[in-house]
């Protein structure tokens, strides 16, 4: 009994001394600057930047739509400008699953030489960094570009076409470097999906189509799902690539946050909009959440 | 006349060296109706190419498939009335029990109070009822296999193809599992075509076995036929164990036949398919040679075989005697440990070994 006790108590000790870097670095250098967001968003801003320690709800206000008479003005343009962004990043998501989840089975179907190959390839992008990938992108679309002197040299086209600082080219970017985070859990899933399963599916007598929505989907589901949430948050919140290639026709909210903290030195406008950004990730999530819970036989855990 | 025939069935696969495999050459086959057959060769024989053949999860390179005078090669698997219980089971992990049984009759658009009768009728037949809401990895390795079986006999096919169903499972259970799958094929009146590479598992089972080395079929016939009938050197080695000598018929007298060996041993066999000069060889089963007491004489004009005891192994309900009988050649007796004279066979004693002509089968010696 007390041997039991005292085991019991070695293996909390174990546990507490494993996860002590995780949350000493988490408790610094997330846990302590989220605190500072959270208080910010709430405080009025100062007149020539840094905050008023007033209690001042209408950051989120100017957002939502309860603004401060007389003041400051409520204006639909920021949710607009969220909506975009939710429009893009879900854009982003769609398009990088068309293109990983066909190429997660056809990797999946070679030989370990050529797999280890195809992740070296799927990795080598962030050999380099991402501000000259997005330049080189630029560089692609712009009038002159490359893409356009191509498609005229082919006489396809008689004068350029107007690819750059448009949603598309936006899209365009953000499928380009969240690819690989959206390729990565996908290919681990469907790497490790038992081929068997498809031919007892065809075998019971399941066509194609039956057997893909009924066995593959399935099964191939977790990894789509982790992908899309890894691709799904930090398109949400990303600036370079619409600063860049969506120039001044294209805001994103991330843009938004960028020019509040750095250009309008408005710290709290910009904690509230983060904060509706994390907010709606922390929405998915949780909706992520129960329904794995619920894939699991609803028991709870 | 088969129910469901192989015809000449060829396969070549490619190796990724280059070289390319007979994974089966000219294998013909009749299945016949409600039999249980089993495809019993050494792994690499072909015997689960053939399996995959059938199912249609492989082409033929040629050769023919015909169920009811109509060829399944053009047919895709998924429309081949042939059910298969997979060597690793392969249910469905996101799918609970009943679920996995229903999943055939859902494909097909079987309406859902007739699936679930059914499903719950199957599952009765495995001995399962009542684990229908559990998911498959909450099942012991023989429960998931009665899963399996369920799933795929609920569909009544006409032919069940077993891949190697009993290898995952421990001795105990495998044998429970190989008398139960006997019962259930004479229940449902199902064909089934079992693939297996442990002989005593096709002996015990079989309707006929189908042997199969390096994709040719050996020998085609009943359990006692291959035993007692080995067709060639082949299926003597690989079903039970056999004491082989290479020699020449030197004379024949009826169905008595004599041959010597090339060191001039004189052994007698029962057969009537050679002449006089032929190059045979006698398989003689363990079980069929008996140590001699003192005062026995054996057979008549049978000569024993004169031999030393090097090693004896006691396995129970015989003794493994393994004798030197000169020229370097070892004889395997499975001596019943009751029977007389057993006391007297020690290592180093000098015995004699009998055996009955009609026991000894002649097999002709490998054409080149």
């Amino acid at each position: 009994m007390a041997g039991d006790r005292f085991m019991a108590a070695r293996k909390r000790n174990a546990l507490l001394l494993l996860l002590a870097p995780i949350s000493i670095i988490l408790g610094i250098f997330f846990l302590i600057p989220l605190g500072i967001v959270v208080v910010y968003s709430f405080l009025e801003p100062g007149l020539y930047g840094g905050v008023e320690w007033t209690w001042y709800p209408y950051n989120y206000g100017r957002i939502l739509g309860w603004p401060l008479n007389d003041y400051e003005e409520f204006d639909p343009i920021y949710l607009k400008i969220f909506a975009t962004s939710l429009k893009y990043a879900l854009m982003t998501v769609v398009f990088s699953l068309l293109i990983c989840y066909p190429a997660a089975f056809w990797v999946s179907r070679r030989s370990e030489r050529w797999k280890g190959f195809v992740l070296f390839l799927i990795t080598l992008p962030f050999f380099a960094s991402l501000l000259i990938r997005i330049y080189a992108w630029l560089l692609l679309l712009r009038p002159t570009g490359f893409v356009n002197t191509a498609l005229e040299a082919a006489g396809i086209i008689s004068q350029p076409l107007d690819l750059l600082f448009s949603g598309t080219a936006v899209v365009l970017g953000m499928v380009y470097i969240f690819t690989p985070f959206m390729f990565l859990p996908i290919y681990a899933n469907v790497e490790k999906l038992d081929f068997s399963l498809v031919r007892a599916s065809q075998d019971l007598g399941a066509s194609p189509i039956q057997t893909f929505l009924r066995v593959i989907l399935p099964l191939t589901a977790p990894g789509m799902v982790a992908g899309s949430i890894i691709v799904f948050i930090p398109a949400l919140g990303n600036f370079i690539v619409p600063s860049l290639l969506g120039g001044a026709k294209v805001q994103m909210t991330g843009n938004l946050i960028e020019r509040s903290f750095l250009q309008s030195r408005d710290w709290p406008f910009g904690s509230a909009l983060a904060l509706l950004i994390m907010a709606s990730v922390v929405v998915v999530l949780m909706i992520q959440t129960v329904k794995a819970g619920r894939a699991k036989g609803g028991r709870p855990a | 006349m088969g129910f469901l025939q192989i015809l000449s069935a060829r396969k070549v696969y490619q190796t990724p060296e280059g070289s390319s495999v007979q994974a089966l050459d000219d294998v013909t086959i009749n299945i016949r109706n409600n039999e249980f057959l089993t495809l019993l060769g050494p792994s690499g024989c072909g015997k689960t190419t053939l399996l995959k053949c059938i199912a249609g999860f492989e082409d033929l390179d040629g050769g023919d498939l015909i169920l009811d005078s109509k060829s399944l090669r053009s047919v895709p698997p998924h429309k081949r009335p042939f059910n298969t219980v997979f060597q690793n089971y392969a249910l469905f992990p996101h799918m609970t029990v009943e679920q996995n049984v229903a999943y055939g009759m859902e494909v097909a658009g079987v309406s859902k109070v007739e699936r679930d009768r059914r499903a719950g009728e199957a599952l009765d037949l495995v001995g399962l009822s009542g684990f229908g809401g559990r998911r498959p990895t909450q099942l012991s390795g023989g429960q998931q296999q009665r899963v399996a079986l369920a799933r795929s006999l609920v569909l009544k096919p006409k032919v069940l193809l077993l891949d190697e169903p009993l290898s995952a499972l421990d001795r105990k259970m495998r044998e429970t599992m190989q008398i139960e799958l006997k019962n259930l094929q004479h229940a449902v009146g199902i064909t089934f075509v079992f693939v297996t590479h442990d002989q005593e598992e096709a002996l015990a089972m079989s309707d006929r076995i189908a042997v199969l080395a390096q994709g040719r079929l050996q020998q085609l016939d009943t359990p006692t036929e291959v035993y007692d009938k080995p067709a060639n050197e082949f299926v003597a080695n690989f079903v039970g164990t056999s004491n082989m000598f290479a020699g020449t018929v030197a004379s024949i007298s009826g169905d008595r036949v004599i041959l010597e060996t090339g060191n001039g041993r004189r052994l007698a066999a029962t057969s009537t398919a050679f002449r006089v000069g032929d190059q045979v060889r006698l398989v003689l089963r363990p079980e069929h040679l008996t140590i001699l007491a003192r005062d026995e004489t054996g057979d008549a004009d049978v000569p024993a075989i004169e031999g030393r005891v090097r090693e004896t192994v006691f396995v129970g309900s015989t003794m493994q005697v393994h004798a030197d009988i000169g020229h370097g050649r070892t004889a395997l007796v499975s001596h019943p440990h009751t029977r007389r004279g057993s006391s007297d066979i020690a290592p180093g004693a000098e015995v004699r070994i009998g055996y009955s002509a009609a026991s000894g089968h002649l097999i002709p010696m490998r054409s080149a």
